[in-house]
């Protein structure tokens, strides 16, 4: 479970370039629960993960995660809770470290780590299982170097690092945003699965509005810093992808000019 | 080049060995560019002779001095994660604070090492009675014994679990935070270790040259880098193996150029020239790389 209360989060306060990201924004997720979450540039959904994933700290308000009051808690550990793929391809994974490393700096998320060699066989055997069930090939490249990979392999790999030590919410942030609509919509299913399985809560954020209906239980939109829209059940069910452009629309008063961008 | 410079340009190079194995890890792993080690190498050798002037066995007196310049090397990272100094500027300041602090200690500028025991005598003693040239190679042997065992160490280190947290900290500490590592205690570890290393190495220079001096420290983090840098030069794709052996090897060959450039007295080079010397050789191997690769 997820539950926020009252978070305020402003940028440069008392400065010509303050900006309030999140306004005073509460909101209960229920364990288990996948909320996809859309809104238009500079909405503050990247705000509002980081706030839950402990890198920037609300000024106000409280963050929960299951039944723990995390809000003092850096974001180190938190990691004992939180798995995340970040919106940057690049910020997810260590370039200069070998995929085989970045795996073993994921499996050890959020638990203490020793001075015993972080390689040997069976874990190179079982990094070579879990890259195989991405699809792209990856599981003979375990010495290559993160940096070596395209930007939608890196995100792969981070969704996959998400998953090999446990946690209780899943952080997305449009992690298929860089893949091709073929790899997007494998690692969505891919997605889709693990969540199903260990019953993660989740947010994923996404600017496709297709995306954002047909995965996961509820979705809710933010603007402006506050969630202007929160829809689940039979009501999101009945939704369709223009009615929520119109919702933008509405939002931004002047038509979305590429329809297509978003309908993606 | 005679066989004494050879052997003297030789322990130098595998002494200094030591502090690039410090640089590597602090400017290469953590990304941390530390001064520290110019105020931590003399600490090393003050404290190192301090000690054995007052009786303490050498080896003792050589691992207390390595303590101390963790200590110091603490100190930097202290200023840097718990209170924000920009990381560059923390450590001028601890290095600084350590002029005074090595005056403190020596109780004036230089303390001489005459007749006393050092971690160099017995396997001087040992090789005494050996052909020639094998005595004259003591230090050397014992130096080289010494890099290559630290060498070793902090490649098994480097590729433990909490290596590889400390060099994700240093390459994308958002990422490490994520996966759950503290990146202070990273940078904590990490300056600690190269501080002691680059104090035990001061400890070790002091022995070699009978004391130590409060202005020995002086481009210490120079002649890290340029050994660094230049080992990087050695290998074309760098793992950590690699790199630490490019460290040691780096060292040697600066200081053999040295040697040669100050016996040969090509272009009438003489020692205090040294710093300039260098400065232009780390130049140079700062920027080739760059305009090679731009032209391939
Ligand atoms: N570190 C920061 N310093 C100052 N302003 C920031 C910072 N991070 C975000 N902001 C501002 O806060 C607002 C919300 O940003 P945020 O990244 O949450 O948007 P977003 O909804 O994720 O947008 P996008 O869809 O473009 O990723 C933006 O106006 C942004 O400029
Ligand atoms: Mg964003």
């Amino acid at each position: 479970m997820i539950s926020l209360n009252g978070i305020q989060i402003t940028f440069n306060p008392r400065t010509a370039l303050e900006k309030t990201a999140l306004n005073n924004v509460s909101l209960t997720i229920p364990e288990g629960q996948f909320v996809t979450v859309i809104g238009s540039n500079g909405a503050g959904k990247s705000t509002l993960l980081n706030v839950l994933s402990g890198e920037i700290r609300s000024d106000f308000g409280t963050v929960k995660i299951g039944d723990l009051d995390v809000t003092p808690w850096n974001t180190a550990r938190r990691a004992k809770l939180v798995a995340r793929v970040f919106q940057n391809p690049l910020m997810g994974s260590c370039a200069d470290l070998t995929i085989e490393e970045n795996l073993a700096l994921a499996a050890k998320r959020g638990m203490p780590r020793m001075m015993k060699s972080a390689l040997n066989k069976s874990f190179r055997s079982y990094c070579q299982t879990q890259l195989a069930s991405l699809g792209l090939g990856l599981e003979t490249r375990l010495g290559d170097r993160m940096g070596l990979l395209s930007g939608g392999q890196r995100q792969a790999v981070s969704l996959l690092m998400c998953t090999l030590a446990s946690n209780q919410i899943l952080l997305l942030d449009e992690h298929t945003a860089a893949l091709d609509p073929k790899t997007a919509e494998y690692v969505m299913k891919l997605t889709d699965r693990m969540v199903r399985d260990r019953k993660l809560t989740t947010l994923m954020v996404t600017h496709s509005m297709k995306q954002a209906l047909v995965w996961g239980d509820r979705t809710i939109m933010l603007h402006e810093g506050q969630i202007i829209f929160d829809l689940s059940g039979e009501a999101r069910s009945k939704l369709t992808v223009s009615d929520l452009l119109q919702q933008f629309e509405q939002l931004q008063g002047n038509q979305v000019s590429d329809d297509a961008l978003l309908l993606g | 080049m005679n066989i004494v410079a050879f052997s003297g340009a030789l322990e130098l190079g595998f002494l200094y060995g030591l502090v690039a194995l410090g640089v590597y890890l602090s400017f290469r792993v953590l990304d941390f560019p530390d001064l520290t080690v110019d105020g931590s190498f003399p600490l090393g050798a003050a404290v190192g002779a301090a000690l054995i002037i007052k009786g303490i066995p050498p080896l003792i007196a050589t691992g207390l001095a390595a303590g101390a310049g963790a200590i110091a090397g603490l100190c930097t990272a202290t200023l840097n994660v718990k209170f924000k100094i920009l990381n560059l500027l923390a450590s001028i300041l601890t290095m600084i604070a350590l002029y005074s602090i090595n005056l403190r200690i020596m109780g004036r500028p230089n303390l001489p090492l005459l007749n006393q025991p050092t971690v160099f005598q017995p396997i001087n003693n040992f090789m005494q009675s050996w052909p020639e040239p094998i005595p004259t190679f003591g230090n050397t042997i014992l130096l080289a014994t010494i890099a290559l065992i630290t060498k070793l160490i902090l490649d098994w280190f480097l590729q433990s679990e909490i290596g590889l947290a400390m060099r994700a900290t240093g390459a994308n500490p958002a990422m490490a935070r994520s996966q759950g590592i503290s990146t202070s205690a990273m940078v904590m570890l990490g300056m600690a270790i190269a501080n002691g290393l680059a104090a035990f190495a001061g400890a070790l220079f002091a022995q070699l040259n009978g004391g130590a001096d409060v202005g020995m420290g002086i481009g210490t983090i120079i002649f890290g880098l340029a050994a660094v840098i230049g080992g990087e030069t050695l290998f074309s794709r760098l793992s950590i193996v690699q790199a630490t052996i490019g460290a040691i090897v780096g060292s040697i060959l600066y200081r053999i150029v040295i040697a040669i450039a100050l016996q040969a007295d090509v272009l009438g080079i003489q020692s205090q020239d040294l710093n300039l010397v260098t400065a232009v050789l780390v130049t140079i191997a700062l920027v080739l790389p760059n305009k090679l690769r731009i032209k391939h």
